[in-house]
């Protein structure tokens, strides 16, 4: 097999010929390999399509390591893979051992016009400007500017049904007087002697099935849920509200559960030293203290829900929050 | 060649375009166009293969996912979930994974192929930046390529969270507290967003269309964009013995790069399809579907929003109430809204910073060693390890778990590390790259190490050096291309009238001399010549010794 040299070549490294350059054997090797490759892929094309309608997706393997998978996922990708990967192989291999490898050269040229053709191009420019007048009738320029300016306009206005106005939706939960705190794993009411020192369970409101069935969405679980917490009064530092009449009960607290950094739900409880922390960004509230952050990037308290007992010994709500839960915004104040 | 023999080659219909539109004047000047071969070129194509396989297997996966956050009660294959309330769009996703063959597979090579993606443009993109492949006339495919990193982490994020998993709903959850945080509109944005309030209804159908039509549709122009401007514009091409400025050297179109760049799209897939068939990726059915008071400890993003998710962990908590009326909300406005916005900003504009600051605007097809543009692969180094430094922080709660060390320590570290540990790594590269620069010159001027160690027959040992070869010196002698610094402007002029925009001047010179003013002076050819002769004439007369020497020695004694 002959090397040819470009033309231009001279100061390129000189060419190492390959072994399939001078050997024809090797050259004929090369050749058997690629083309064996590709039947690779085409045998395992077929049995893509064997796996596809012999295997049932509900058949499982058991493999060391891995565990249980799916037989009819590890086929098909394995197929698939080698089907695809020979091809490209084969490909490869076929340019790397046969195609030349003897560097050429291009020329470039420059990437912008030359200045010929830039006063062309000025010159076409000057005929339309003063064919239309554009440059000389400045009323009929600046009103067109103005209509295609204002003709966007539609765009943004038709995007307002989007959605609501917000207006005090972000204030308000479902919470109100009596409203008794279910737990959130079964819907049961709680008594204070269900909850022993030193236990979290997480709360809802009562009704909240029904509400979210009637709104169809989940947005009341976005703001309502909460936790409940008991400790020994003896550690409780601080608690939002009054000082003479807390929110607590008897030692248990009734926070948000929504973190008040960007609204994940709080479930990390450290029961010796009762701080709460985000698994999102371990912004940590110090529930003996108000639920006071103790670290981390949420900015505010959670807010804590006042809460006593109904006639039937059932923990209650007092009311709603006296402030938004969750996120801030920028109205919040 | 006549058009009977085009017929016979091309066959009839080959004939029948050519006559409508000039596709012989194409494929004349364009099947014998050279690229040049560097495996780091091929980092753009793992990034455009990817895409087509994104393409592809998203095609499939839409023929069967439901964008519907309807509650409906699932009752499939997956039996763990059977009578549980979940929306549409997780039950039909578990329907592919579980009822449709080959479901899987494709969900597992989108979400591989997703990774794959953004991490093929972040690599291209370190490339282009450390080798100043940015620079005239390549500018306007940086600021593009730049615009679809940014498109491509979108992209990635609307992805997985469409099926609407607790993971995925989780994801939306910080997303609308970040658009809560922005001034004046975030609460109407948020409102618009969702439809009201969060979740709502209406924002995973929104989702979808802005996932398979609006992003990827601006992605595959602005891929277009960026091929034709590789194109017309001809690759870049490192240093080396018969390269210069004004050719390309390598292989051609057709027959080598089409069988090697067409054959390595099936080498991608067959990869990406081998690792999606091997390991799995986001089980969703494990996770559960999206109930807003959930979560699980060790909620992770896809590894390209990790960074976002450590600034948000690493940011103390800031807060301001403006005169009661308005919060402010500090801690989450500037780590996920200021800093992304900044980083992208600075980072497209960055060929015309560094243009001015080194008054280069020269036409560049030649790639830099990073050791030659010394303070450039400084800023890279830091910028890198920045980035690095968030995004280790975004995995602070593994960290402390693996290592069993406290997490608000690692924050700590992480606050005060991110402004000490880049400024060191800033240094300590441009040294570095000093360092090498002066090997290079060690190496052109006497030549590189061989090994053999001689004896003088005075006693003395010297290692001999022998010249570096053709190639390694047309490599190291590039270096000449490099702009010298901007010397400082007189602050008067010869009648001692002050300069005009002389604090600008003086600014861009200052500037350039931080760029270039620490570089190791330029070996001049009479420098190469004489350090040349010197070498030789130093081995001559050595050996000339030792064969002296020896001759005496051998010498037979009277």
């Amino acid at each position: 097999m002959s090397i040819e040299q470009s033309p231009h070549s001279e100061d390129l490294p000189p060419h190492v010929p390959r072994r399939a350059d001078t050997d024809p054997r090797a050259a004929k090797r090369a050749e058997r390999q690629v083309g064996l490759l590709f039947i690779a892929s085409s045998l395992a094309t077929v049995g893509f399509v064997a796996a596809y309608v012999f295997i049932s997706t509900e058949d499982l393997l058991d493999l060391p390591f891995f565990g249980n998978v799916s037989t009819s996922n590890l086929a098909l990708g394995l197929l698939m893979a080698v089907a695809l990967f020979a091809i490209g192989a084969g490909a490869i291999h076929w340019a790397k051992k046969l195609m030349s490898d003897v560097e050429v050269i291009n020329e470039r040229h420059p990437e912008g016009s030359d200045e010929e053709s830039r006063a062309a191009a000025l010159a076409e420019y000057e005929r339309g400007r003063d064919e239309s007048g554009f440059a000389r009738r400045p009323f009929i320029r600046n009103s067109l500017l103005l209509s295609l300016a204002l003709a966007g306009i539609p765009a943004v206005v038709l995007l307002r049904d989007l959605g609501p106005l917000p207006g005090n939706a972000l204030r308000h939960t479902m919470w109100t007087e009596d409203m008794r705190i279910l737990t959130a794993e079964t819907l049961q009411p709680i008594r204070p002697e269900d909850l022993e020192i030193g236990t979290l369970v997480s709360g809802v409101p009562e009704g909240i099935d029904l509400v979210l069935e009637e709104e169809g969405n989940l947005n009341e679980l976005a703001k309502a849920p909460v936790i409940l917490v008991r400790m020994d009064p003896e550690d409780i530092k601080a608690e939002q509200g009054p000082a003479d009449d807390p929110w607590g009960y008897e030692g248990i607290l009734c926070f948000s559960k929504i973190c008040t950094h960007v609204g994940c739900p709080i479930s990390l409880y450290e029961q010796q030293t009762h701080h709460l922390l985000c698994p999102c960004h371990q912004s940590t509230f110090d529930l003996t203290d108000a639920a006071n952050v103790i670290f981390g990037p949420a900015a505010r308290a959670l807010p804590q829900l006042a809460i006593s007992v109904d006639t039937d010994g059932y923990l209650v709500a007092r009311g709603d929050f006296s402030q938004p839960v969750g996120p801030s915004f920028w109205e919040r104040g | 060649m006549t058009t009977s023999q085009v017929e016979q080659v091309g066959g009839k219909g080959y004939k029948w375009v050519d006559d409508r539109v000039p596709a012989s004047t194409f494929l004349k000047r364009n099947l014998g166009k050279v690229f040049p071969d560097h495996w780091s070129f091929m980092l753009g194509e793992i990034a455009l293969y990817s895409f087509i396989i994104l393409l592809l297997s998203g095609t499939f996966l839409s023929l069967w996912f439901k964008p519907s956050m309807i509650e409906v009660v699932y009752d499939g294959s997956y039996i763990p979930l059977n009578g549980v309330k979940m929306s549409e769009a997780y039950a039909s996703t578990i329907d592919i994974s579980f009822d449709v063959r080959g479901g899987l597979l494709m969900r597992q090579i989108h979400h591989w192929g997703a990774l794959f993606f953004v991490a093929a443009i972040s690599v291209h993109l370190l490339r282009v930046f450390f080798t100043g492949a940015f620079r005239k006339p390549r500018e306007i495919n940086w600021v593009i390529g730049v615009g679809l990193l940014t498109l491509a982490l979108l992209e990635g994020f609307a992805g997985y969270s469409l099926p609407d998993d607790l993971l995925s709903g989780t994801g939306l959850r910080i997303a609308e507290g970040i658009t809560l945080s922005v001034p004046l509109v975030g609460t109407y944005l948020s409102f618009f967003i969702f439809g009201g309030e969060f979740p709502g209804t209406d924002f995973i159908p929104r989702l979808y269309t802005v996932h398979v039509l609006l992003v990827p549709g601006i992605i595959l122009a602005l891929i277009t964009v960026h091929l034709m401007l590789v194109w017309y514009q001809k690759h870049t091409q490192f240093p080396g013995r018969g390269r210069t400025e004004g050719n390309v050297v390598g292989y051609p179109l057709f027959p080598v790069y089409t069988a090697k760049a067409g054959g390595f799209f099936f080498v991608v897939f067959g990869l990406t399809a081998f690792i999606s068939a091997v390991f799995q990726i986001n089980p969703i059915w494990v996770y559960g579907p999206y109930i807003p008071d959930q979560l699980t400890a060790g909620s992770q993003p896809d590894w390209y929003i990790g960074w976002l998710e450590g600034a948000l962990r690493m940011m103390p908590n800031v807060e301001f109430s403006l005169f009661g009326m308005w919060t402010l909300s500090v801690n989450i406005l500037v780590p996920a809204v200021i800093l992304p916005g900044l980083i992208f900003t600075v980072m497209a504009l960055y060929p015309w910073i560094e243009q001015w600051a080194t008054g280069d605007k020269r036409t560049h097809h030649l790639l830099d060693r990073p050791r030659n543009a010394p303070t450039r692969t400084a800023i890279g180094a830091m910028a890198l390890t920045f980035y690095v430094m968030l995004w280790i922080e975004g995995g602070n709660d593994l960290i402390a778990s693996t290592f069993s060390l406290n997490v608000f320590t690692i924050t700590w570290f992480f606050r005060i590390a991110i402004f000490v540990v880049p400024p060191l790594v800033f240094v300590a590269t441009r040294r570095i790259c000093l360092a090498l620069q002066r090997r290079d010159r060690d190496k052109l001027l006497h030549g590189y190490e061989t090994g053999i160690i001689k004896r003088l027959p005075n006693g003395e040992y010297y290692e001999q050096h022998a010249p570096i070869s053709d190639e390694e010196r047309a490599v190291i002698l590039d270096r000449n291309r490099m702009p010298e610094a901007l010397p400082m402007p007189d602050k008067t002029d010869a009648n001692g009238v002050k300069q005009p925009g002389y604090w600008h001047k003086s600014l861009q010179a200052r500037l350039s001399q931080f760029f270039y003013g620490e570089q190791l002076p330029r070996p001049t050819a009479e420098e190469i010549e004489a350090a040349g002769h010197h070498e030789a004439e130093l081995t001559d007369e050595r050996d000339h010794e030792i064969g002296e020497s020896r001759a005496e020695a051998l010498a037979p004694r009277e």
